[in-house]
Parts: C-alpha cells; sequence; structure tokens
C-alpha cells in the first residue's frame, strides 16, 4: 500500500479554507436568518468536517476498507438523528386531551 | 524419592518479575489479568452495595438506611456493575488474553495502546470511586435529566466523568480487536475459520467504536447543563429531558450487547469442546453476532415508551425489537441443535454454559414481554424489569464469564481448578440466582416499584426470598474466589490442551509462552473440526 502525501501547499488551503469557514459559521450567527441558521450553520460544519476527514485524515487516499469505516460512522450518526427526529417531528400528531 | 531439577519453561508469567514488569506490559496476556484484577474488585464493590440494597428490602419498613443512602447504593451498584464490571468483564479479561491466540497472533496490533485502555479504566475507575467515597451519586445509573442536571446535590459530575473516560477504554480495546482481526490473523485463519468467540468480539468490537462516543457526548452536554446552565435536557431552560433519553440509550442499549455478544462467544465454545462436535450452523451463529451488533442499534426507544416519546416512533421502536430476538434465536437453537447427538460432558464449564442458555432464554423471552406496549406500561420501573435484565446480565453474562473463566483457567495459570468444588459453586450460584431474581418478576408484575425502599407489607414474602437467595448466590461466587486463588499453588498441573479443544489457544502450552507460539501456526482446518485432536489425552469431570 503506497502511502500518498499531499503537498504544503494542499494542507495550508486546506487550512485556510477551515479558517474561513469558521469566520463564516461567526458571521452568520449575527445575521438572522429565522429557522434557517440551524442550517447554514449546520452545512458550513459538514463542509469542515468532510474538509478534515478528506485531507488531513487522508480519507482521499485512503483503502476501500477505511472509506467504508468512515461511511459506517456516518451512517450512524444518520440511524441516531433519523431516529431521533422521528420521535421529535411526531410528537404532536396525536392531540393531548385537555388542550 | 530423587526429583531432578529441570529448569522450569518460560512463559509468559515467569519471563519477568516485580510491580514494573506489571504496570509497564504490553503482553496481551498479562494486560488481560490486570483487567481481570481490576473488574473483580468492582465486581465486589458492586456485590457490597447489592447486599445493603438486600438487606434493606427484608422489611416492608426503611428501617436499615435513609431514603438518600437507598438512593445512592442502588446508582453505585449499578455504575459499578455495569461501567466497570459488565462493559469491561469478558472482551478486556478473556477476551484480551484469547482473541489474539485464537487466531494464531502475538498480540494485539496496538499492544501500546492496548495497556493505555486499561490505564484509562482505572483512572476512570478511581473517579467513579471518589465519588462513591466523597458521598456517592443518587441519580440511578441511567442520569436522567432534569433530575441529574438541576436538582441532584450528590456527586454527578465526578461519576459521569469516570464514566466518560471509562468509555475511551472501551473504544480502544474495540479498535484493537477490530485491526487485529483484520490484519493479524494466522496463515489459513480465514474468515470463516474463525472461532465463533473471535466473531463475537468482532461485533462487540464494532459496537464499542460506534456506539460509546455518543455516550461521551451526552456526558459532556450533562456537564455542560449543570456547570454552565446551557439549556439542552432541562424543560426550563428550553431543553428537552427526552433528548437526553434518545441519546443515553442510543449507546446504552446496545452497551447490553456489548455484555451480551461475549459471553454468547463464550457459550458457543463451551456447547462445542463439551458435546465435541462442531457448533451447528457455524456461519449462522457467527452472522447472528453481527446482526445483533447492528439491530442493537436500531431499538433503544423501547426504553421510551412512558415518556413523552411519540406513539409513531414507539410503535417502530417496538416493531424493531421484536428483531432482535430472530439472531439471537438462532444462537439458542443452534447450541442446542449442537448438543443433538453429541458425546456431552458435565464438567464445570458446561454447566455454566447450561446455566447460561436456560437463564439467558427466560431474560430474552420477557425481553419480548417489555417490547411489547401496552405491556410495558404495566410494568416499567418496576421489578419486572429489574428482574429481567439481571436474567440476561448476571443469568447470561456473569454465567458464561464464570464459565469461561474455568474454561481457560488452566491455559491462563498452568493449573486445574478443582473439579468437585467448581461444579458445586456452579450449581449454588444457579440455585442462588434464580431465588433472588424469580421472585422479583412476581414482584413487578404485581407492582412494585424498582427504586423504593418503603414497600407494602404483602410484598414482603418474594422479598424476603429474593434476598435469602442473594446470600446463596453471595456464597456461590465467593467459592470460586476463593479456590481459583488455592489452585495457584496448590491445583494440579495443567496439560496444554486438557479439554481436547481444537482452538488455537489449546495448541501451545499453559501458560503460554510470551509470544504465544514458538513456531506460527498454520491453519488447515474449520474451527470446531475434532478429527485434529483424536488420541488426545482429555481430562473431563
Amino acid at each position: 500500500m503506497s502511502e500518498h502525501i499531499d503537498s504544503v501547499k494542499t494542507y495550508a488551503l486546506v487550512f485556510a479554507a477551515l479558517i474561513a469557514a469558521t469566520v463564516g459559521t461567526t458571521a452568520v450567527a449575527f445575521v438572522d436568518l429565522g429557522p434557517f441558521s440551524v442550517v447554514v450553520a449546520l452545512l458550513i460544519a459538514v463542509c469542515k468536517m468532510l474538509l478534515v476527514a478528506l485531507f488531513f485524515m487522508h480519507v482521499r487516499h485512503s483503502t476501500r476498507l477505511t472509506r467504508l469505516v468512515v461511511l459506517g460512522g456516518l451512517l450512524w450518526l444518520l440511524i441516531l438523528i433519523a431516529l431521533t427526529m422521528g420521535d421529535i417531528l411526531t410528537r404532536n400528531w396525536v392531540g393531548v386531551p385537555g388542550r | 524419592m530423587i526429583t531432578a531439577a529441570v529448569p522450569e519453561r518460560e512463559n509468559y508469567l515467569n519471563n519477568a518479575y516485580g510491580i514494573k514488569s506489571w504496570l509497564l506490559t504490553r503482553d496481551h496476556k498479562r494486560i488481560g489479568l490486570l483487567y481481570l484484577f481490576t473488574v473483580t474488585l468492582f465486581f465486589f464493590l458492586g456485590g457490597a452495595f447489592a447486599t445493603m440494597i438486600r438487606i434493606e428490602l427484608l422489611t416492608p419498613q426503611g428501617n436499615f438506611v435513609s431514603s438518600e443512602t437507598y438512593n445512592k447504593l442502588f446508582t453505585m451498584h449499578g455504575v459499578a456493575m455495569i461501567f466497570f464490571f459488565l462493559i469491561p468483564a469478558i472482551p478486556a479479561t478473556l477476551g484480551n488474553f484469547f482473541l489474539p491466540m485464537m487466531i494464531g497472533a502475538r498480540d494485539l496490533a496496538f499492544p501500546r495502546i492496548n495497556l493505555l485502555s486499561w490505564y484509562l479504566l482505572v483512572i476512570g475507575g478511581l473517579f467513579s470511586l471518589f465519588a462513591m467515597l466523597a458521598g456517592g451519586v443518587d441519580t440511578g445509573w441511567t442520569f436522567y435529566t432534569p433530575y441529574s442536571t438541576t436538582y441532584s446535590n450528590s456527586w454527578v459530575i465526578a461519576t459521569a466523568l469516570g464514566i466518560f473516560i471509562s468509555g475511551f477504554s472501551s473504544i480502544l480495546t474495540g479498535l484493537n480487536f477490530i485491526v487485529t482481526v483484520h490484519r493479524m490473523r494466522a496463515p489459513g485463519m480465514t474468515w470463516m475459520r474463525m472461532p465463533l468467540f473471535v466473531w463475537s468480539h468482532y461485533a462487540t468490537a464494532l459496537i464499542q467504536v460506534l456506539g460509546t462516543p455518543v455516550v461521551a457526548v451526552t456526558i459532556i452536554l450533562l456537564f455542560c447543563e449543570r456547570v454552565f446552565h446551557i439549556g439542552i435536557f432541562d424543560p426550563t431552560l428550553g431543553g428537552d429531558p427526552v433528548l437526553f433519553q434518545h441519546m443515553f440509550w442510543f449507546y446504552s442499549h446496545p452497551a447490553v450487547y456489548i455484555m451480551i455478544l461475549p459471553a454468547m462467544g463464550i457459550v458457543s465454545e463451551l456447547v462445542s469442546v463439551f458435546s465435541r462436535k462442531p457448533v451447528f450452523g457455524y456461519q449462522f451463529v457467527a452472522y447472528a453476532s453481527m446482526a445483533i451488533a447492528v439491530l442493537g442499534f436500531l431499538v433503544w426507544g423501547h426504553h421510551l415508551f412512558v415518556s413523552t416519546q411519540s406513539v409513531y416512533a414507539a410503535l417502530v421502536f417496538s416493531f424493531l425489537s421484536y428483531f432482535v430476538a430472530i439472531p439471537s434465536a438462532i444462537k439458542v437453537f443452534n447450541w442446542t441443535a449442537t448438543l443433538y447427538k453429541g458425546s456431552i460432558s458435565f464438567a464445570t464449564p458446561m454447566l455454566y454454559a447450561f446455566g447460561f442458555i436456560g437463564l439467558f432464554t427466560i431474560g430474552g423471552l420477557t425481553g419480548l414481554f417489555v417490547a411489547a406496549l401496552g405491556f410495558d406500561v404495566h410494568v416499567t420501573d418496576t421489578y419486572f424489569v429489574v428482574a429481567h435484565f439481571h436474567y440476561i446480565m448476571v443469568g447470561g453474562t456473569i454465567m458464561a464469564y464464570l464459565g469461561g473463566l474455568h474454561y481457560w483457567w488452566p491455559k491462563i495459570t498452568g493449573r486445574m481448578y478443582p473439579e468437585g468444588w467448581a461444579k458445586l459453586s456452579a450449581l449454588i450460584i444457579f440455585l442462588g440466582f434464580n431465588l433472588t431474581f424469580f421472585p422479583q418478576f412476581i414482584l413487578g408484575y404485581l407492582g412494585m416499584p424498582r427504586r423504593y425502599h418503603v414497600y407494602p407489607d404483602e410484598f414482603q414474602v418474594l422479598h424476603v426470598l429474593s434476598t435469602a437467595g442473594a446470600s446463596v448466590l453471595a456464597v456461590g461466587y465467593l467459592m470460586p474466589m476463593i479456590y481459583f486463588i488455592w489452585s495457584l499453588r496448590y491445583g494440579k498441573v495443567a496439560s496444554a490442551n486438557p479439554w481436547g479443544a481444537t482452538g488455537l489457544e489449546w495448541q501451545t502450552p499453559s501458560p503460554p509462552p510470551v509470544h504465544n507460539f514458538d513456531v506460527t501456526p498454520i491453519v488447515t482446518h474449520d474451527a470446531y473440526d475434532y478429527s485434529t485432536v483424536i488420541g488426545q489425552e482429555v481430562e473431563v469431570g
């Protein structure tokens, strides 16, 4: 298995992108987007996570097994969120007596 | 009598001496023993709390300890037993010791990380121990919010921090097992030739790695709310207490499988060896472990049936919960089918395996009761659930753990345990266990709530029976402690393969050499091919 190493320039660019995204998250926090504030913050966070995983954690150049492990982790996060939201979003479908 | 001075063969126990040789060891076998020592301490600590609980429950009045103390007793019993005994018990002791040997490896993939994981368990344990000595914690082992974050005046943070730290011990052990199974198998050890003990530990390791980080996050959130009053779970701060339950049980339900899957792995080994037959439907049993690991993550909402969880979510969780019964039943039926026309011997480890199969079946079937929405509403927070849980954890995991400990004791120490005493203790444990926990099913069904120390007079008979059973159980647990220690000096010297087993761990001397095998084994047979050991001398009871 050959070890692929990215150039310093690539790492610097990724680092700059991460800093820019952090600044972006902070800036968006001062703008009232209503319910979309959370959506935008999470989208930026996902982009940052992908940059870290693909470049800093070398997933881009990893074996298929390593990629499977990463996808497995994401899938499990999805299970946590999906089934929890399955509760939270449907809680009020049945009316509460007296209300 | 003339005895010739023969130099003792070098093994992992006599190759180095002194406290440093243990505390800085990277040998998975020595680390396994460090874990054995640590979890045994926590087992007796948790047992001491249980003893006080059972003494209190002898009478309907709360006259032995105060309500506050009682709350702390059952909490600390749960914390000590679950996080510091049951979760590490089998994987970190027997798994650590035997997983590499069973696949023909010299050690785990990351020996230093293995030692680190033991230190993390000890540090986490010390934090929780400090909390227990400083005044204890009273939230229940489940730390439900907002009580744990806002109202409890006990040592919540110190205990939770201890669990947080020990969680990393569990993650690192799981990581080590996954990498070891993928990368360190001996030549010829294909996936379908791996012993089922290894399969079940592989499945366990996946849960440890995928689930434990979530409880770590949950503890951090609990910390943020309790210390910084950031509203996450407390409704008065804008949080959702049921969110805590979701996050907690996302880990803690699969954690039950972290505790039971390795036990199932032991039982697969025992049933095969002591009936001298390959495990019936090997592939099904192996894949059943993987199925339990995956399905175990989809059912946590059945702990929330009486919370404000949506009825629709509850329906889905109830439906999914029944699916876990399928791989569990596959295992039980396949073990039973393995016995069919087998050459069965009733050695102590096999007695424990029989105990496991019966008690796990009762625990598993009552699990279906509580997965049913209607019935669960009736028995939630009653002794029915307590009994169900203990049938799985004590009747299942601890029976298998003791079975495994007896089975591999000759390999670990090079000495046989006294068979007669061991059989007697297995019998006492089985009887004591049932006397302790069967009355609790009835108590719970009749409406005795858990976590109360004052109860109506009509429940006293059943409580007295349960406490009497606990005394018998305690005697049963103390006996192996005594004769195991006795056997270290006086036990009969064990041969390399006293049971005539097929596993690679038995193809090397007892106790094993430092690097497990003098020559790397080459595997040419399936895991339970008894034609390979025909003619070997066997010591069975």
